[in-house]
């Protein structure tokens, strides 16, 4: 049975080291989207539009609706994280970027990262747009929206945001665990030939 | 041969309704396989509570009107016609729909170019929307959607067999069913949750690269409790399926029971030189509708509205 944390960004090293993997969390402040077109802008040089230090960074390309002068979040769920991987760590490092939420979980040099300077990766539901979305209390701010509405950096207010933590700040991935273990259990079918036994 | 007098306002309002049911309305069979899966894990487990949240996604998906995932994907549209229907109509009301829908929000701008990364904003742009049309001799016009999201797209893979596999040892996948079983566990196994699992796994043995991929899709359409009518590779999805789901990937590959909620699989004549096995993943936010409609483009009955769908002829 996994523990349930409140987590209030900005985060501090200490609150971070805290989090082992499979910790459930709960976020209440400030979420900034950013996906493929800010990771690489980010990478190439691109100036931060926001203060990022402390922040959490979620891997969202959002459905957003302009109305009445403002913003209507209609979908908000996580991207798959893995296509960040190759700017992730030095991101997390050089803009102080304490967590990052996403799918799929990242790579070895996002983990190293997290190791490094104190940060973890958390597990959203892909394709949970509609529970995230209720999470949305408002549309802070937006940045970058030259590269389209789901690439652009939105600045969201959450309450009660969910999700779990699968890679921590201590070497641990639940990623690499699964993949072994299911690598194991499918090779075992392989030389018996027959089906599975499902794990108990 | 029939004159077909197409309504261009009732077949667009049509069309209208069939994304916003795709989108925020997900079918019933995989509904029904997602509530199994989370029957099979155990209360407590991260994958019995990715699998409530998702429970929780579909009925506010579905009383909203709003979109399952806000990858609302690529938006695939299967149409069978009777001979002499205006393709061409169907097309321009099609792509009216579409751009319709995004402004109501059940669609995402996810129309990207690209050479100079512009999103379109309508969803409309060279090669989306995309259409397949098929002619039949029915006098109804049989209209089926699946809107494809990227994360699982990326994770489809395609194998030239004979292939070796260094992860499992060396075993080398040939020119059978039994390679081809291979390459589809393969397949799976890389993915782990990267395409949110549970997935729907569609398969094509034969072909080649192209056609190979769209028959794979085109399995998709077939519901979680059909039966295949070609008898081994019957037995091969049911088995695949039960060995899935013995790997312990589990929903979003936090580890547990449910992998797949079903395996689908076709085979199509090759060359002599080539055997492929080309699989695509669905994503358990599985968005497939369809409607009959009458020559006038109206809606006579809606499809996937139980378990079990009438199979195409």
């Amino acid at each position: 049975m996994s523990r349930s944390v409140e987590l209030t960004p900005p985060l501090d090293e200490a609150a971070v080291r805290a989090l082992r993997a499979g910790d459930e969390v709960r976020i209440t402040g400030l979420l900034y989207t950013g996906r493929d077109a800010v990771h690489k802008y980010l990478h190439d040089g691109g100036k931060a539009p926001f203060d990022l230090r402390g922040g959490i960074l979620y891997h969202c390309g959002p459905v957003v609706l302009e109305q009445d002068g403002g913003y209507i979040v209609k979908a908000a769920g996580p991207t798959t994280s893995i296509r960040e991987e190759p700017y992730q760590g030095e991101l997390m490092e050089r803009l102080g970027i304490r967590a990052v939420i996403g799918k799929g979980g990242m790579g070895a040099k996002t983990l190293a990262a997290c190791q490094r300077v104190g940060a973890v990766y958390l597990h959203a539901i892909g394709g949970a747009a509609q529970v995230y979305a209720a999470n949305v209390v408002r549309v802070v701010d937006v940045a970058l929206r030259e590269f389209g509405s789901p690439e652009a950096m939105w600045v969201l207010q959450v309450k009660d945001f969910a999700a779990v933590v699968t890679m921590d700040s201590h070497g641990r991935s639940l990623h690499q665990e699964v993949s072994a273990a299911s690598l194991a259990a499918l090779r075992a079918t392989l030389q018996t030939g027959g089906t599975t036994p499902r794990p108990r | 041969m029939t004159s077909l007098k197409l309504e261009p306002q009732t077949l667009s309002a049509s069309l209208l309704e069939l994304i916003r049911r795709t989108s925020s309305d997900l079918p019933p069979d995989i509904v029904a396989a997602l509530r199994a899966g989370r029957q099979a894990e155990q209360n407590g487990t991260t994958a019995a509570g990715a699998l409530d949240t998702i429970a929780c996604n579909i009925d506010a998906a579905s009383v909203l009107s709003a979109p399952l995932c806000q990858d609302t994907g690529m938006l695939k549209f299967y149409v069978h016609c009777p001979v002499g229907f205006d393709q061409l109509a169907f097309r321009d009301a099609a792509e009216w729909a579409t751009a319709e829908a995004t402004k109501a929000g059940f669609l995402r701008q996810n129309s990207v170019d690209s050479l100079t990364g512009r999103n379109t904003g309508t969803n409309l742009g060279p090669g989306t929307p995309q259409f397949h049309f098929a002619q039949w001799r029915h006098g109804e016009v049989d209209v089926r959607l699946i809107q494809k999201g990227g994360g699982c797209e990326n994770v489809g893979a395609q194998y030239a067999l004979p292939r070796a596999f260094e992860e499992f040892g060396g075993a080398t996948a040939g020119r059978d069913l039994q390679g081809a079983r291979l390459a589809i566990l393969h397949a799976v196994w890389s993915a782990q949750g990267k395409g949110c699992a549970p997935g729907y796994i569609g398969v094509c043995i034969g072909s080649d690269r192209a056609a190979g991929y769209d028959v794979a899709k085109e399995q998709l359409l077939r519901t979680i409790g059909d039966r295949n009518p070609v008898i081994e590779l019957d037995s091969l999805e049911r088995e695949l399926a039960d060995v899935c789901n013995g790997l312990g990937i589990g929903p979003m590959g936090f580890g547990g029971k449910t992998t797949v909620l079903g395996v689908k699989i076709a085979a199509r004549n090759r060359l002599p030189a080539s055997f492929f096995v080309s699989v695509t993943y669905g994503c358990w936010a599985h968005r497939r509708r369809g409607v009959v409609l009458s020559q006038d483009g109206a809606p006579l009955r809606w499809l996937y509205e139980t378990e079990h769908e009438e199979v195409l002829e």
